[in-house]
């Protein structure tokens, strides 16, 4: 055994965040800043704030892509700008509805037409793995290409996939991201399942919501993946635990046990970011931790930022390394006061509506 | 028939999200695959089903395209002798 566990840690690489870029409701930030001016609605809907894709992307190839598609490219080629590096042998995406605005066109075509004249654009572009695929055809990638579709660990499966790949040896350099566009007929049903609250609410506000129910988003935030260090290097991702079902009772332990699989004592935790969405019905799973286990420990929280989507988690991540690297808290992400510390080791606790369950451990580098 | 071509112009830049063409950019015989307006054969697909729905003319030979589509001019040429709406 101790031969085996001696072996495993001689081999096993650390894997760094090399690059990020992130498209999000908020307006984009320069490397050294967070959120210069605070974007915020009164509508339960964030949409993203897209950049000028015409310095991005080619004419030819961006006028087949809907919002998603246009976000990912272009966050994916502004993480590899980050990371100062071309070189790419994977890309892995995780999404937890896919290129919807092609998949709500084609679908209503085939209604509207009476299944005729349907057209090839919408239905080619609308599959979950057109992002990867679109990122790999630009940027000629030939490597493994593979899209996660989890719900709200779409992410963190890719996420995972990445760092078990980089560990072993098997790629040295991954782009990984987490991408969902928004539409009408997206927050239509989702409003009429009251899974967005029924009453307008201002976002600053919305982590104060005694309601059922959130504010949708979208966004794209991309990570360069390496298991070697550069000198642009954010945070070194230390583990990821995904878990489908967990009871509020559960939870504490559950925690306790990723800790510990990590050395790590709750103590040694300067920053816990968690992804209170303001729904009263399930927000009572990081009410647990805040009120139980991470009490004492420095905490942030970002829905009221970018919205809820599956892979609003992604949003979490950029700002957790972008923390790490600039040793800075945005003050809007504060939600109590927070005490002035050097900041090692950030712990990451997402769920949606009480599933999919994500801690990840990012530590500095 | 001149009217006909402004229509396919307009449509073919609506349906082939052409951005950063105008009408006017399109001459009535430039070429539309290739070295002329530089569209491909996903486009050809997309003209094929307006050629169908907007005009009622169904090709049966998708090699038919290739010389159906070489240009604006040789477009409307080819509707208004087979359309059926």
């Amino acid at each position: 055994m101790f031969n085996i566990n001696f072996y495993e840690a001689a081999v096993r690489s650390k894997v760094y965040i090399n690059g990020a870029a992130c498209i999000s409701a908020q307006k984009a930030s320069g490397n050294s800043s967070f959120f210069e001016e605070i974007q915020s609605t009164a509508d339960n809907v964030f949409w993203a704030v897209e950049p000028d894709y015409t310095k991005l992307i080619p004419a030819a190839s961006a006028r087949r892509m809907a919002k998603g598609v246009k976000m990912s490219v272009a966050a994916s080629k502004m993480a590899i700008d980050n990371a100062e590096t071309s070189i790419l042998d994977a890309i892995i995406i995780g999404t937890g509805l896919g290129c919807k605005i092609d998949s709500d066109k084609f679908v209503s075509a085939i209604i509207d037409s009476s299944e005729e004249f349907l057209t090839p654009t919408p239905f080619i572009q609308s599959t979950h793995n057109t992002v990867a695929g679109q990122i790999a055809l630009g940027m000629k990638c030939t490597g493994y290409n593979n899209t996660y579709v989890h719900g709200s660990v779409s992410f963190e499966s890719a996420l995972l996939d990445a760092k078990l790949q980089l560990e072993n040896n098997e790629a040295a350099s991954i782009l990984v991201g987490g991408v969902d566009e928004l539409t009408e007929h997206t927050l239509k049903i989702h409003e009429k399942i009251k899974h967005i609250k029924f009453e307008r609410i201002d976002s600053s506000q919305l982590l104060r919501s005694k309601s059922e129910g959130t504010i949708f988003g979208e966004g794209a935030s991309f990570f360069i993946t390496s298991n070697q260090k550069n000198i642009n290097c954010y945070a070194e991702l230390a583990a990821i635990e995904i878990i489908n079902t967990l009871s509020v009772e559960n939870l504490p332990n559950n925690l306790e046990a990723f800790l510990k699989a990590n050395d790590l004592h709750v103590d040694e935790i300067d920053l816990a970011v968690l992804g209170n969405n303001g729904d009263a019905k399930f927000d009572v799973y990081f009410h647990t931790l805040a009120d139980g286990m991470l009490n004492k420990i420095n905490r942030i929280y970002y829905k009221h930022l970018c919205g809820e989507f599956f892979t609003a988690s992604a949003f979490g991540f950029w700002l957790a390394s972008k923390i790490l690297k600039l040793q800075i808290i945005p003050e809007v992400a504060k939600m109590g006061e927070i005490a002035p510390s050097e900041i090692k080791n950030i712990l990451l606790y997402n769920q949606y509506r009480g599933e999919n369950h994500s801690f990840v451990l990012l530590k500095k580098c | 028939m001149s009217d006909l071509k402004q229509e396919l112009k307009a449509k073919i830049i609506e349906q082939l999200n052409l951005e950063d063409v105008t009408i006017s950019e399109i001459d009535d015989n430039d070429s539309l695959f290739g070295d002329g307006l530089g569209l491909d054969s996903i486009d050809a697909l997309e003209l094929i089903v307006m050629l169908d729905k907007d005009y009622g003319i169904r090709l049966s030979d998708p090699k038919e395209g290739k010389k159906i589509f070489e240009s604006v001019q040789v477009m409307a040429d080819y509707i208004e002798a087979n359309r059926t709406k």
